[in-house]
């Protein structure tokens, strides 16, 4: 199975530089069956890179420990969920995924458009292929999955060397959410490289703008919820893994993950100006351009371990390949830009400083301002030692400090944007559309003053996020209203109706509902407590309005590891609310350790309970115990931005309006029925 | 022309409060990172920083007090005697002969006061032949891949 796996990387890299070869070819050629011939060259190396990453997992499977990746990263007693996991635990493995998830959406952007947009899809399908050329040269010549053990015999010729068993699965990977995160964020990195094939190939094909537009808005926001997904779900593991009651630190491979999903979100909204006014059309290529070359930053920092890593550039030499790969990058789009550049000239001007045209413009600031941000505190340390000599880093109070406000700036303007009229809107519509909303949100925050809410960025958070719920809400209310004066169904079915008439607006609005409760979940955090205690099996331990009782302690063996438990017992106002089992894991394949926190989780906190080690001097064992407000309002938030996404990808369905209208007296023009209805405001998603 | 310059003061308000909340959030948080070796050469301003240090876990060093955990960083051939006051419990990864970064002061006496201590895994077993095992080992304790 190594030899089969690899031979597959080999065939696939030489159909990937055939489809990139053959394409730029069959470009100037225009040959027909050139066309034919490379799109195929691009399906098959999907298809062997299928087959390689298939063999990799088999290994895992058949306990193949004369495989050194596999050695370094499972064991007989791994359990199968986690032998699927192991494939993207390590360096090779994971590089390997990529090149799987890559191939997943190329082999689907191939296939959906084979008979489609002739004149675009050559140049499309040679920078899809170059972005595998370069993955695939890693796979087989840098970093390859399938190296076997072998060892020289007495007679110096090296022979295949099986171990009994491997070294196992490093434990904080040993968590259900390992198994599901990295490959959602995997495939929101990867996804972002077909919204850059098409930008790319539209630029160098001069092929319509508004058209790959249209083409690539699906593809976009496929690869934008799978990170955002990713992103909630590392945060979740961090949270739930790490012990230590927080789930954003502003760590390098954290921060990593969000530059791209800061830029993707600029623009999904920004090409919203295009469309709809042709303007911003430089600042959307690069957009994509930029999400892009960050995706392979991200990839290249949490690879290459050049911020975080103790001994920076020691790791491995794949640090280079990537910076050549982003140098290169940023050569082709540049010299793409400047030899079609007339091609993006605006056909608009900004009207109104009161106008969508402007929200948008200043959320895109806003993300940027804070993508650089992230960005040069991310890589501090790396230019600092270029420029100084000294290599300095900067902790969470940098990022805070710039994020925070521009959080709540974006927040505002999410209320704000979608019921700005475009060009200009008047004193009346605003003030039809923003009266009660604001009113309400304002109403919420002199009530939290009163019941003694003293930090302020939680309060102006709290103020914006009520705000911008009722803005949506309203929206939801009148749009239902006309729907229920017209059909007479419940408000409900009304809501839904509207939402599947224009997926995309009302979608959209679902997304910003999640986002609210996102920052509801955020602005918890300034109010977590914790408190740590040594404990005899009997005593108490006092938090908020939790009583923590220990009953005392257990071990439980499992196949893989022995578990230490606290058995916690939580009460509230003396009733028993529910066990909690913080546990110690001792893993004996690799003499490591692991922890395991135990939550008990509410709308209004979490409890938070982790198993601390034991106390030096009293030898007896260590409770820390969190009180993290509103926590699970980030989740839900997530839940939600998935569902609004899934929805704003939905066809609008337009079929009612025609039952609606047939069902009219014959007397009435049947098209009546066929004219959306003006109060709905197509015009304006 | 008068619109540009409405959206030109904008967009200048937003960028430069932004530029200077971050210069606020630099000075607090800068942290300078020095090896082993190099802590003995600091001199003036340069020795009372913020920093960070790299090493290994000296094998038998780790000594838990109480209030502190006392352990010796080894790292280019010297030692560096390390007191860990925080209050956070140590990661999991952190034994004899890990690698471990730590983030604190250095004070008068030589030793080095560490409020936060990052710990890699410690490598195991020997490396396998092809480097494979250097992914794990470039996790640090919070980094997720």
């Amino acid at each position: 199975m190594d030899v089969f796996g690899s031979f597959a990387l080999v065939l696939a890299f030489v159909c990937a530089v055939y489809a990139f070869g053959g394409g730029i070819a069959a470009i100037f050629t225009r040959h027909p069956l050139l066309i034919k011939s490379t799109r195929q060259a691009g399906m098959a190396t999907c298809g062997l890179i299928f087959l390689a990453t298939f063999s990799l997992e088999y290994l895992f499977f058949s306990d193949n420990f004369s495989n050194a990746y596999v050695v370094a990263h499972s064991n007989r007693d791994l359990s199968t969920f986690y032998k699927i996991a192991a494939l993207w635990s390590g360096q090779e493995g994971s590089l390997l995924f990529w090149s799987f998830l890559l191939a997943v959406y190329v082999l689907s952007v191939l296939i959906t458009y084979r008979n489609k947009n002739g004149e675009l899809m050559p140049y499309v399908g040679v920078v899809m292929a170059g972005v595998q050329i370069f993955f695939l040269t890693l796979n087989n010549f840098v970093a390859s999955p399938f190296k076997a053990l072998a060892s020289p015999g007495a007679d110096g010729v090296m022979n295949y060397v099986a171990r009994a068993d491997g070294s196992g699965l490093n434990p904080l990977l040993q968590y259900p959410e390992m198994v599901i995160h990295p490959p959602n964020l995997y495939s929101g990195y990867t996804g972002f490289t077909i919204p850059f094939a098409f930008a790319l190939g539209a630029l160098l094909a001069r092929y319509p703008g508004e058209k790959w537009i249209h083409l690539t808005r699906k593809w976009t926001m496929i690869a934008w919820m799978f990170q955002s997904m990713g992103i909630l779900l590392g945060a979740h593991w961090a949270y739930a893994v790490l012990g230590w009651g927080g789930y954003w630190g502003w760590d390098p491979v954290e921060n990593a993950s969000f530059l791209p999903w800061l830029t993707g979100t600029a623009f999904l909204h920004s090409v919203m100006m295009q469309e709809k006014r042709g303007m911003m059309k430089v600042w959307n290529v690069w957009l994509v351009f930029c999400t892009f070359l960050l995706c392979i930053l991200g990839t290249f920092l949490t690879r290459s371990g050049i911020v975080s890593s103790v001994h920076a550039f020691a790791q491995s030499s794949i640090g280079s390949w990537f910076v050549g790969f982003l140098v290169l990058i940023i050569a082709v789009c540049f010299g793409a830009y400047l030899k079609n550049r007339d091609y993006l000239k605006s056909e608009n001007q900004l009207d109104s400083i009161v106008s969508r045209e402007s929200s948008f413009l200043f959320n895109n600031l806003i993300l940027l301002v804070s993508c650089v941000a992230i960005l040069s505190g991310t890589l501090f340390p790396v230019f600092s030692e270029w420029i100084t000599g000294d290599r300095i880093s900067v902790g969470a109070p940098f990022f805070n400090k710039v994020n925070i406000p521009t959080g709540l700036l974006l927040l505002f303007l999410t209320g704000v944007g979608p019921l700005l009229a475009w060009r200009k809107t008047s004193k009346e519509s605003l003030k039809r559309n923003f009266g009660w909303p604001l009113g309400i949100g304002l109403a919420a925050g002199v009530v939290a003053l009163i019941f003694g809410f003293r930090e302020i960025y939680s309060w102006v958070c709290l103020i914006l996020c009520v705000f911008v719920a009722s803005t949506v809400g309203l929206e939801f209310y009148r749009g239902a209203k006309v729907i229920r004066a017209r059909s007479g169904a419940s408000y409900l079915a009304s809501a839904v109706d509207l939402t599947m008439r224009n997926t995309r607006r009302y979608g959209g609005y679902i997304v910003h509902m999640g986002m609210v409760f996102v920052f509801i979940g955020l602005a918890g955090t300034a109010f977590n407590r914790d408190l740590q205690k040594d404990m005899r099996p009997g005593q108490t331990m006092q938090i908020g309005t939790y009583t923590l009782l220990l009953q005392g302690f257990d071990t439980k063996a499992e196949k893989n590891y022995t578990a230490q438990r606290m058995l916690v017992e939580v009460l509230r106002d003396n009733k028993p609310v529910m066990m909690l089992y913080p546990e110690k894991r001792h893993f004996s394949t690799n003499e490591q350790n692991g922890t395991m926190v135990a939550i008990y989780s509410t709308l209004k906190e979490d409890l938070y309970v982790v198993y601390a080690g034991d106390s030096p001097e009293t030898q007896l064992p260590v409770l820390h115990a969190y009180l993290n407000p509103l926590v699970k309002w980030i989740w839900l938030g997530g839940a939600v931005v998935v569902l609004g996404t899934l929805v704003a990808m939905l066809p609008n369905r337009r079929a009612v309006l025609v039952l609606a209208g047939a069902q009219q007296p014959a007397a009435q023009p049947l098209t009546h029925g066929l004219t959306p209805s003006v109060t709905l405001r197509e015009g304006h998603d | 022309m008068q619109k540009q310059a409405k959206f030109g003061v904008g967009i200048g308000v937003i960028v430069a409060a932004m530029g200077f909340l971050a210069w606020l959030g630099y000075g607090e948080s800068k942290t300078y990172y020095h090896t082993i070796a190099e802590l003995p050469t600091l001199t003036g301003a340069a020795k009372s920083q913020r920093m960070r240090v790299g090493g290994t876990v000296a094998p038998g060093s780790i000594h838990r007090l109480s209030g502190r955990i006392d352990f010796v960083l080894e790292g280019e051939g010297k030692t560096l005697p390390v007191s860990y006051i925080g209050n956070d419990p140590l990661p999991d990864t952190f034994v004899d002969k890990s690698q471990a970064l730590v983030e604190g002061h250095p004070s008068p006496d030589g030793r080095f006061v560490a409020e936060v201590v990052q710990a890699k895994c410690a490598s195991k077993y020997e490396a396998a032949p092809g480097g494979s095992g250097g992914a794990a080992a470039s996790s640090t304790q919070r980094s997720s891949m």
